[in-house]
């Protein structure tokens, strides 16, 4: 359905390590692709802690993590790498060249000489809630995200959390929903105050209904809801039809689809050598935390030095044959070229 | 020195001595305290190292700040009790600290 996506390296994951990769690859020539199930580059540094400080990257005596990912992104700029955003990396076929085709969650397909894994603690996927069941009626009735306003048309909407997802859907769901329940465990919000004063308003209006507890309980069968409990508000136990459920706790990271790649795997993490920082599949990398070596460091600092051996034996494999000459930015003018500097 | 106490989910208890201005996620990682993952290393932005304060300590820890009840949302089972490990000091009042690990952390 879509038309091969063809780059010399694709590599999974679009934090610090997967952004420093591009501009090593870049400095030999290499084009990357990169793919990421967030919605923006960063990874855990974007989505867990954009405003924190950090104090080990050489150099930066304090940045925070949004800023060392801006800086990152201004650095790498001149590769014009691609960007595949919101997509889980699902199967990876070895194919007769040598190369590799890997597809997504959402059937994109890529072909690339080399992949690298910098996936960090793995793919952030939605957590699920502590509600006894709620496996039973997960893609059935419970959804973890919206794809399809329309899968919510004329049912009975139950919404869980109290942030800007748990807000955002409440507040666009209503005009179709048949009827909505929020449900947050306390009266404030780490929504947008607007969200929030809109949801009060309508539940003023009778629009919505919000209550102060937690889902206890789910009642069903086949996977379709019926009703749910909620336990911990000031009337007690109250029990609300509930046919869709959109639960939103937040994420939490795990390896996924890669596990079932056929590589070694070391409680979760990815053995490598300490050379190359190859997988046990020739041409397959791993780098950052997501890599396992004898006196591995979860650091951004050693995923860096990771990903510039890395280049060099990616080099080998995209162009086999070609002399690699080991030269310095400070004064090679042929990689000050690529990197657009002007004298 | 401060002496803190954790008890695993299975019920295995751990008595520990921490360093006053260390916190209690620091010394559950340094000591190898089952059920405690601080995936984000101590910034408040996980909630993998929730534990449940013992009633006898809930008034001397303290209530969790904004941030801290924000990212509590996110974590498995919430209870009054419940506070993210990295968000509390050792110090010398928390001597004899225990906290309960929960079942899982989300």
């Amino acid at each position: 359905m879509t038309d091969t996506i063809k780059t010399d390296v694709l590599i999974v994951g679009a934090g610090p390590i997967g952004l420093f990769a591009v501009f090593e690859l870049g400095l030999f020539d290499m084009k990357c692709h990169l793919i990421d199930i967030l919605d923006r580059p960063g990874g855990q540094c974007a989505e867990l802690y954009p405003e924190k400080p950090i104090y080990d990257i050489p150099g930066w005596p304090l940045i925070t993590a949004q800023g060392l990912v801006d800086k990152l992104l201004e650095q790498i700029h001149p590769f014009k790498p691609d960007f595949t955003f919101n997509r889980m990396v699902s199967s990876l076929e070895k194919l007769e060249d040598g190369s590799f085709r890997v597809t997504t969650d959402e059937g994109e397909i890529f072909e690339a000489k080399v992949v690298v894994i910098a996936a960090g603690g793995g793919s952030f996927q939605p957590k699920r809630p502590p509600i006894p069941g709620i496996e039973a009626y997960e893609g059935k009735s419970v959804f973890y995200s919206v794809r399809r306003m329309e899968e919510f048309r004329g049912h009975d909407l139950v919404i869980v959390g109290g942030g800007d997802s748990a807000l955002d859907w409440t507040l666009n769901l209503q005009p179709i929903a048949k009827s909505v329940t929020l449900v947050h465990r306390r009266p404030e919000f780490r929504a947008a105050p607007d969200s929030v004063n809109k949801m009060y308003a309508m539940q003023e209006m009778k629009e919505l209904e919000f209550l102060v507890g937690q889902v206890s309980g789910l009642a069903g069968a086949d996977g379709q809801l019926s009703s749910a409990t909620i336990k911990g508000g000031p009337d007690g136990d109250v029990e609300v039809p509930c046919t869709r459920m959109l639960p939103f706790f937040g994420l939490t990271m795990k390896l996924g689809p890669i596990a079932e790649w056929g590589l070694n795997l070391h409680e979760n993490l990815i053995p490598v050598d300490t050379e190359k920082f190859q997988t046990s599949v020739p041409g397959i990398f791993a780098v950052g935390d997501i890599n396992w070596y004898p006196g591995k460091l979860k650091l951004i600092l050693s995923g860096f030095h990771e990903v510039a051996l890395m280049a060099q034996a990616a080099k080998r494999i995209v162009s086999p044959g070609e002399r690699i000459v080991f030269q310095y930015t400070t004064s090679s003018t042929s990689l000050q070229k690529k990197l657009g500097v002007h004298d | 020195m401060t002496k803190l106490t954790y008890i695993a989910n299975d019920g295995t208890q751990f008595d520990v001595e921490a360093e006053n201005g260390s916190t209690v996620m620091e010394n559950a990682i340094r000591n190898a305290v089952p059920g405690i993952e601080a995936e984000c290393g101590g910034a408040c932005a996980c909630a993998t190292c929730h534990v449940y304060v013992d009633e006898a300590w809930t008034a001397e820890v303290g209530e969790p700040e904004a941030m801290e009840e924000d990212m509590l949302d996110f974590a498995y089972e919430v209870r009054p009790n419940s506070r993210l490990s990295c968000q509390i000091k050792v110090r010398d009042a928390l001597d004899g600290l225990v906290v309960r690990v929960p079942e899982r952390q989300g």
